[in-house]
This record gives C-alpha cells, structure tokens and sequence, in this order.
C-alpha cells in the first residue's frame, strides 16, 4: 500500500501512489505550497530608502522576507506574502509602500 | 494447556490486554466499560505489565492520547461505551485517515437519549462509517479472542486500521461465564512485537504525520482507506486461521448456525446469538428449518459472502438493535437488504427493531419472529419495518 519513494507533490499523483494517512516523508515542504495568490494588497520594496534596520523581516508572519548572508534583507518572496501590511507598518522610513493589487 | 476460569467479559478483556501488554492505554471511565481501565491499572499498579498508562481527562482525550502514543509509534489500547464514543467522535474519524491500528474495547451501550446505562447498539451502529473495522463478539470467549486477533489485524501492513472490539454491556461485560484463557507466553508470540514501519519517534526518519490535506489530495486518501477496508477481510481470515491452529476455536466473517437447510433465518449480532441458537434447538425439534446468521464483522461487511449464507432461505429476519430513525430500516437490514439488491430475488427478507435501551430480549421473543417468518414464508403479507418487544 504505501508508497515512499514517490512523494506527494503533484496534483496528479493517484489513490494507489499516494503516502498513506497523508504522511509527510521530508521536511521544509511548507515552501512548496504557494500562498502569494491569497494576497489582495502587496509590499513594494523602495531599497534607495531602505537603510537596512533589519526591524522588517522578523516581523513578517510568512518568512518572506529573505535576509542574505550579509544581513542584508533583499527583494520579497512573492510567492509566500500573503499581503498583511505588518512591514509597511514597521518600517521607519517609509521604505515599504503598500498597494492594492490588481 | 488452556487455563480454564471463571470471568466477567470486562474481566476476560483486561486479561487479554495484560497478556497483549501494550504500550500505551488511555482510557476514561464509563459504565459499563468502566472495570476494563480499572482491571487494567491494577496490573499497572502491581507491575505485571510495562504499559504506560494515561487517565485521561475525557473519552476526548482518552482518544487524542491514543492517536499521538500510536502515532508515536507505541500499540495503544482503550475502552469505552455508548457517551464516551460519543465524545471521541471527532478523533474516532483521524485514528482511522491516519491508518493507526489502534484497538478499541467497545462495549455496547445505548448513546442517550433518553438517559440509560443499558445494552443496545445505538453506539457502534452510529459509528459504522467511521472507517473503523468492527468486530462482534458474542460471549466472553469471543470478546476475549477478538480482542487478541484484532491487535494481528489492525497492525497488519495491508490494513494499519483501527479495529472495535464490540460486545453488550452487562450482558457480556458483567456476566461472568466459563472461559477458555491462552497462556500468557502463546498469546505474546501470536501478537508478535509492534514494529511500525512509520513513527513520529524514529529520529532516524522524520515525518509529519495528519498534515491538512486539501482538495487536491483528501480524497486519494479517502479511496486508500477504502482499499485497506476491502484488504481487511482477506487479513481478518488470515488471523483467525492462526487463532485457530493455536486455540481451535474457529471464527470467521459471521458465524452460520444451522443454515445448510434453513427455510427461516435470523439476522443478529452479539448476544442474542446465544439466545436465537436455543430457540433454533427447540424450533429443530419440532421439525421447522430455522437457522441463524450471526454477525461478526460489520465493518468490513461482507457483502457476496452473507448472501451466499442466505440465499437458500425463503424469509429472512434481520434483528436491529438500534433504530436509524430514518423512517426505512435498522443499519444492518439497510446493508443486509442492499447486498441483495440485483444479486439474488426471492428470499423475503424483513427487519425488527429490538432491545432498545436494554430491553429484555427472551426467547419467546426470537419465536415470534420465527412464527412471522413462517407466516411470511407461506406468502402472508407483513411490513418490512418492525418492532420487537416495544409496548404497542
């Protein structure tokens, strides 16, 4: 019955292949499940007034905002922000605007 | 050798678990499946077993615990009736989508209400598409040899679902009979060590397991359960072969008592078995070809093979002892006349509601069923949907 090699990870994978019970045989698969399309209202990251404070990405409920190995944050992970406005809020200078999208 | 001894049902069932020594038991108390947690953690208590054991806070709980000690990876066990069903009813459904064969004593008790502590089978009935196997038992030996099989069955790589060890309340649970016990070693080597082949403890291989399954996938999850409920029958037979090469005590898919020449039958499950056969011996005697079908898996129902058992009778009674309430039928006559459907034509078959809420079930009662059989036989017309023993 159950069947591990094959992950489930595609819409097309049949009663007989899929993992039993639902389980989830590898971590960190939460990535895969795109949630940017939720989004009603969005971040744009204005970077000429970013002055890199880094009080945005630890505020962000969805880790989408990726911070580099310099400490640097970079541009937004679309595909996973679900468009809160918590950054935009945070931001002290004014370095997140946030528009409807559309 | 068997041990021979005196035991309640309850008593019989703890036994059995103490000589199984799960893992885990979680359990809450409700009468009348109270005495199996109690005997059970008195063998905790003395040390004769090394089960942890969880007094729980609710039958909730008492099931939560179960999924997440199973999940764990540790054979899990527990207890309940009627209410306390009831109240796992939300867990009872993930026990059985997460393919966790954890085994469950369930000892039949009205679901309230009205309020009543007393047999019928109100509880399992309504939890018949659960996704739970359902194994009826009609005595304390049976409820003891179930108990002990169902742990082979759940376990079973191509089932790994929850099973329901089903017997009546009082009836069974509280009655003490003469039982036959295996000994304690022969039945550790029957059940074997648990070795899950997926766990949430095997830090060696990390898994989530119960994630959210949306539309996507939910019911390819479904359809696989449905597969490990069909597989389920094959394996139920497999194990009783076993059990009965170790006990000699044969047990199948239902029971057939006197049926290779039945004209009238009789449809039930559990205790009333015992009281139908006597009336069967008297209706014999006087020359009536009465005979009995006697449930013992439910859950998976076994469709082509119940109605091979019956397609030689010309009138069939099917005894509920629970009432669906839907203005058509008990659930096993539901079930029992959907099989027949487009298969065989013919056999006249007829339900009865009886014992509600503990209600006497005599044998003057069984009688009266076989004498509408007869009537209905020789082509008296009679309503499909009865009542047995209620004060008209």
């Amino acid at each position: 019955m159950s069947n591990r090699d094959k992950y489930l990870s595609t819409v097309d994978v049949k009663w007989k292949d899929i993992t039993p019970g639902g389980t989830i045989y590898e971590a960190g698969n939460a990535k895969e499940f795109k949630t940017g399309d939720w989004r009603s209202q969005k971040p744009i990251w204005i970077e000429e007034k970013c002055k890199q404070c880094s009080l945005c990405p630890p505020v962000c409920p969805d880790s989408s905002i990726p911070v580099n190995g310099d400490g640097k944050r970079e541009e937004f992970d679309y595909d996973h922000c679900k468009g809160c406005g918590v950054c935009a809020k945070v931001c002290p200078f004014d370095a997140i605007d946030f528009v409807n999208e559309g | 050798m068997a041990i021979r001894d005196r035991l309640s049902g309850n008593e019989v069932v703890a036994i059995a678990m103490k000589q199984i020594n799960p893992d885990v038991v979680a359990a809450f108390p409700i009468t009348p499946s109270t005495e199996i947690p109690q005997y059970f953690s008195q063998f905790v208590s003395n040390g004769v077993v090394n089960t942890e054991f969880v007094p729980v806070e609710s039958e909730h709980s008492a099931m939560s615990a179960c999924i997440g000690a199973e999940a764990a990876g540790a054979r899990t066990m527990t207890a309940t009736s009627s209410n306390g069903m009831s109240l796992m009813w939300e867990m009872l459904y993930i026990a059985s989508a997460m393919k966790l064969p954890i085994v469950m004593s369930l000892v039949n008790r009205a679901v309230s209400g009205p309020l009543n502590i007393h047999n019928d089978h109100s509880d399992s009935m309504g939890a018949r598409d659960s996704g739970w196997i359902q194994i009826y038992g009609e005595n304390n030996q049976e409820a003891y040899d179930n108990v002990i099989q169902a742990i082979r069955i759940a376990e079973h790589k191509d089932v790994l679902l929850p099973v329901m060890n089903c017997y009546d309340g009082f009836i069974t649970s509280h009655a003490v009979e003469n039982v036959e016990l295996i000994e304690d070693e022969k039945v550790k080597t029957f059940v074997g060590e648990y070795n899950p082949e997926d766990y949430l403890l095997n830090t060696a291989n990390p898994i989530a397991m119960g994630p959210l399954d949306m539309p996507a996938f939910q019911f390819e999850h479904k359809r696989q359960q449905a597969e490990s409920m069909k597989d389920a029958k094959k394996v139920i037979l497999e194990v009783a072969e076993d059990f009965y090469k170790l006990t000699g005590r044969k047990y199948g898919l239902f029971e057939e008592y006197m049926m290779e020449d039945a004209e009238v039958a009789v449809v039930v499950l559990n205790s009333t078995a015992g009281t139908a056969k006597f009336v069967i011996n008297k209706l014999r005697e006087q020359g009536i070809k009465a005979g009995l079908v006697k449930i013992r898996v439910y859950r998976p129902f076994p469709v082509e093979e119940i109605i091979n058992a019956l397609s030689k009778c010309k009138a069939v009674a099917v005894m509920d002892k629970a009432d669906s309430l839907n203005a058509a039928g008990g659930p096993v006559f539901t079930d029992i006349t959907s099989a027949f459907y487009g298969k065989i034509s013919g056999v006249k078959v007829i339900n009865y509601i009886y014992g509600l809420g503990g209600r006497d079930v005599k044998t003057n009662d069984i009688e009266k069923v076989f004498n509408d059989l007869l009537e209905l036989k020789d082509g008296k017309e009679m309503p499909v949907y009865n009542y047995l023993g209620v004060r008209e």
